[in-house]
Order: C-alpha cells, then structure tokens, then sequence
C-alpha cells in the first residue's frame, strides 16, 4: 500500500480526540484547537490508495490515532468474516494505530451486512461466543482491542446476565481493554429503565481505555415512553456531560472521543465539544 | 425464547414479518415501535450509502424516487462486506431490469460511470510515466511494446451519451448531451477522478490497452473501430490523466 511504520504516537493521550471527518481535513491540519488524537472508522479506509489513505498518512504524522471497526460482527453468531479480518490487520500492519477498538453488537448474518450495530441477548452461550471472537480479533491482529458497550433500544426476555457483568467477564476471560460510550449509557438507561449511575458505578473502570461522547434524537415508544436515538448527529447533551463528569470522578481521565457522524458541523463547532471535554478532564487530572 | 438472528434480520427487510418473539419493551410487553428503530437505521443508513455513490442516478431520478428504488434494491442486494465504498455493484444490471426506469435507458450506464468513479477513487496510487519515454524508444519497437494503464482507469462504452449526462447533471453550464453513443474514459489525476467522452476510436483504443494489447495491435483496432481515429488526442488525454504507468517493451527472442 503505502509507506509502512507509521509508528509514531504508541497510545492515545488522556485528552479529547474527534471522530475524523474528511471535510475537516484541511481546518484540522491548520489549527486543531483542543483536538489531540483522532478517530478513525476502519471501513472507510480499506481501499488501495487515493485521498482518503493519504490523508490518514498526514494526520498519522501529526496526531495518535484510534482505529475504529463498525464491521465485524463481533456479536454475531456467525464466525467471524476472516477476509473482513485480514482487511482490518492490513490497515493496523500500515497504520500502527494507538488504538484498536470494535462494538459488542452484531452487523453480519448470513452474508449479509445491516449497516447498524445490532444488540444480542447477554446468556452464558453468548459470553462464550463474544469472547471466542474478541480472543480471535486479539490473535489476528496482535495487539489488544477495546469492546464498546452497545446503545439498546428493546431487552431481550432470554437475557440471564448485566450488560455490565457481560462485559466484565469477556475482559476476564480474554484480557481486552473496554471503551465506554457514555451517551450508549445514557440512551440505553433511558430505554430500559435501569439506572445509569447504578451501571457507572458497577462498571471494571479500571478497564476503560477510552470514553465516547455523542449526540441522542429523542422519540416516543408504542406506550408513549421517550425512546432515545443513538444518532451522533448533533451536540452532547447536557446530561450526558454530567454523566461524563461524574464517570471521570471515578476513573480519573482518559481518552474522550467526540463522535459526529451525521449533520456533520463546521469545524469550529465540533472543536468547542473538545474544548468543553478538556474542561472536565483538567479538573480530575490537576 | 432464544431470538435467531436470520429472524432478526428477515424482520428487519421485511416490515410484513412479525417482530420477533422475545424481544420486549421495558415492561416485559412485545417490542413493536422499539423493533422499527432498527429497520428505519438500516434501510435509511444503507439508502444513504447508495446515495452518495450515486448522486447523479440521484437527480436523473428525483430525491423521493431515489429513495423509494433505494429501499428496493438494498431488499434484493443487501451488502456482502462491510466496506461500503464497494457497495452497489449490481446496481447498473438492476436499473437494466427495474420497470419503473425502463423509459431511462441511459441511467445503466449513468450508474456504470459512478461505480467506476467510486472505485477509480480508491484504487491504489501509481506513478505515471515520463511521456519523454515514449520518444526514447525506437518506433518498431514501441508498436511491440504494451501500454500499462493505472488501476484509476475505467472504460464505459455506452450506446448514449453517458459522459455528456453525467456532466450535465453534475456540473453547472455544462453542455447539453446530444443523442449519441460516448465511450467514456474515467481517469484520476491525483487524487480527483475525472469524466471525459472519449473522441471516434478512442473507446476500441483504449479497451484494446486494458486487455493487455501490443500498442501496434491497438492502432490498428482503433483506426478499423473509426476512420477519424486520431492517436495524438487519445494519448494526450491518457498523459494528462496520469493513466500511462508502464511501457512493457518486447522481449526479443
């Protein structure tokens, strides 16, 4: 592909990244602001060549970056697409990311790709087969990848564990690290009616490579319940920042992503979302 | 109880099937409206992805329409790989068969074109060469020797004026197309794809290049395809394309 070690920047720093956006590209390299690492989505990036490969070489130059895979189908009960796999480890091979990071949810069945990431049912059976796949992903790779807790919309009756105790033992049992996407607990807290300090605070923080913040649409159920919409559209919503803080009072800082991925705003709107990050994280890290 | 994902998924492309069993509102009752979240997101998101490689299909068609086709394509041909900038290739052979566009029939073509950008966009970089190697080479051995073309490169050989409707939907004051047959090269400069027709006897040309064809060979197949086929033009396009990556010569025996 291009020119190989890129092997700048070894982790993400304890401070706030954005989700890359091509349109930044040029306002990025010129001022980054409060910007420090960047966030890339693994997909958009498995072509031969061209703009979008030379950019990321640019920006690999000049910030850490996380690669991040919305396509594996970590969750699926389907084995693992081992050509999509390889797709993943030529792009980590190339790039040498700081980060490696997938989602607890499923996208594939029976060759087909959804295009959205699917919650599962959290039983014995799908621990087991979670697991096996993350310890697969570890093994192709070679390096240790983050599982990010999914945003739900409906429970599943045949459900036995926490989403929280799920995640915990896949940490046990394959030794990967966990991004916690605030804004999913936030969302999914809303929608099942469980409490989101209750799952903060039983949270393996001491796992936590990296935070999420995004956007949420609010909607309404069949029984006129409000519905939350993982959306990354717009800003983070006030709640989610408390969320966030007292998360971060917990774990002291790490890595806090800003995700905008539809309605994406200019530059300097999506560089104050960083800013208003930094200032959480000064306060737990002074 | 257990939920199979095949239901899942067939529920998801069919909003006739019944949500499946097991799946519940906070309440414990059946998920309905909270089911429907994941079919808007997966047809709207993969809508959305047929949508920004087909911008022009887009507009030949209407928004609304687009959708509305969209919804049906992505029901026969979901996407067989996560890496959506390859999505879409059986679009051009659905639009040659969909009854609604049967009156459109340059919008196959129209659609070959935006693949071929897609994939021209994406293709690995190449170095092209220094047209002074051309000149460096005695002539009787350059007519043995092949042109390699970048992998940016792409031929669309149309029975309407694809280039010309492609131009006039995508760029302002563009000239309108007149009805006839283009043969469409895709090249990528840099980093920008770039559309252009191709002028008589450059599409027998430069199909006869991309199978691999000793340059003398592809002369000949060009002046046999036009008699107004004129070299100088159709390589200086390539040059200025970057399209020209290697001069393989002859090996003598």
């Amino acid at each position: 592909m291009l020119d190989t070690n890129l092997a700048k920047f070894e982790t993400l720093p304890n401070r706030p990244g954005v989700g890359y956006k091509p349109q930044h590209f040029a306002d990025i390299m010129e001022d980054a602001g409060a910007v420090e690492w960047l966030e890339v989505h693994a997909e958009n990036y498995m072509g031969d060549g061209g703009r979008p490969l030379a950019q990321l070489r640019h920006l690999a130059e000049q910030f850490p970056i996380s690669v991040h895979g919305v396509g594996l189908s970590i969750g699926g009960n389907d084995p693992l697409d081992v050509d999509h796999l390889k797709r993943l480890k030529h792009l980590c091979d190339w790039l040498n990311p700081a980060s490696f990071s997938e989602h607890l949810a499923w996208s594939t069945h029976d060759g087909a790709y959804l295009n959205d990431l699917i919650a599962l049912p959290y039983t014995e059976a799908t621990v087991s087969s979670v697991a096996d796949h993350v310890a697969q992903v570890q093994d192709v790779l070679g390096r240790k990848m983050l599982l990010e807790n999914p945003s739900s919309y409906l429970a599943f009756a045949e459900s036995t564990l926490s989403e929280v105790d799920f995640l915990a033992e896949v940490v046990k049992r394959t030794g990967c690290g966990l991004l916690l996407d605030i804004n999913n607990v936030f969302i999914s807290a809303n929608n099942l009616k469980i409490g989101a300090i209750d799952y903060i605070d039983a949270f393996p923080l001491e796992h936590v490579g990296e935070f999420h913040l995004g956007g949420h649409d609010e909607d309404v159920d069949d029984a006129g319940e409000v519905l939350l919409i993982d959306s990354h559209g717009r800003e983070v919503v006030d709640p989610v920042w408390a969320l966030f803080d007292y998360t971060l009072g917990k774990s002291g800082p790490r890595p806090t992503l800003i995700e905008w991925d539809a309605n994406v705003p200019p530059w300097p709107e999506l560089a104050a979302e960083a800013t208003r990050a930094t200032q959480i994280l000064d306060k737990v890290t002074s | 109880m257990s939920v199979k994902q095949s239901d899942f998924k067939n529920a998801i492309f069919d909003a006739g099937l019944p949500v499946p069993n097991g799946l519940c509102n906070p309440d414990g009752a059946p998920a309905q409206k909270r089911f429907s979240v994941y079919r808007n997101n997966v047809a709207v998101s993969l809508s959305e992805a047929l949508e920004v490689t087909f911008p022009v299909v887009r507009t030949l068609v209407g928004d609304e329409f687009f959708k509305a086709m969209a919804g049906v394509f992505l029901r026969q041909h979901a996407p067989s790989s996560p890496v959506l900038m390859r999505y879409g290739a059986q679009m051009p052979a659905f639009l040659d068969s969909f009854e609604p566009v049967a009156h459109l029939g340059y919008l196959p073509d129209v659609a070959r074109i935006e693949l071929a950008l897609t994939r021209s966009y994406h293709a690995a970089d190449t170095m092209p060469i220094d047209p002074q190697v051309l000149q460096s080479i005695a002539p009787d051995d350059l007519l043995l020797a092949r042109l390699h073309l970048a992998p940016s490169v792409h031929l669309i050989r149309s029975n309407w004026p694809a280039a010309s409707l492609y131009h006039a939907n995508s760029t302002p004051n563009a000239t309108p197309p007149v009805m006839q047959a283009e043969d469409v090269l895709i090249t990528r400069p840099e980093y920008d794809p770039a559309v252009t027709a191709l002028p008589a006897g450059g599409g027998a040309f430069v199909a006869a290049l991309l199978i691999g064809t000793p340059l003398g060979e592809a002369l000949k197949t060009a002046s046999a395809a036009s008699d107004d086929f004129d070299f100088t033009t159709v390589l200086g396009l390539l040059l200025a394309g970057g399209a020209l990556i290697k001069v393989e010569e002859h090996q003598k025996g």
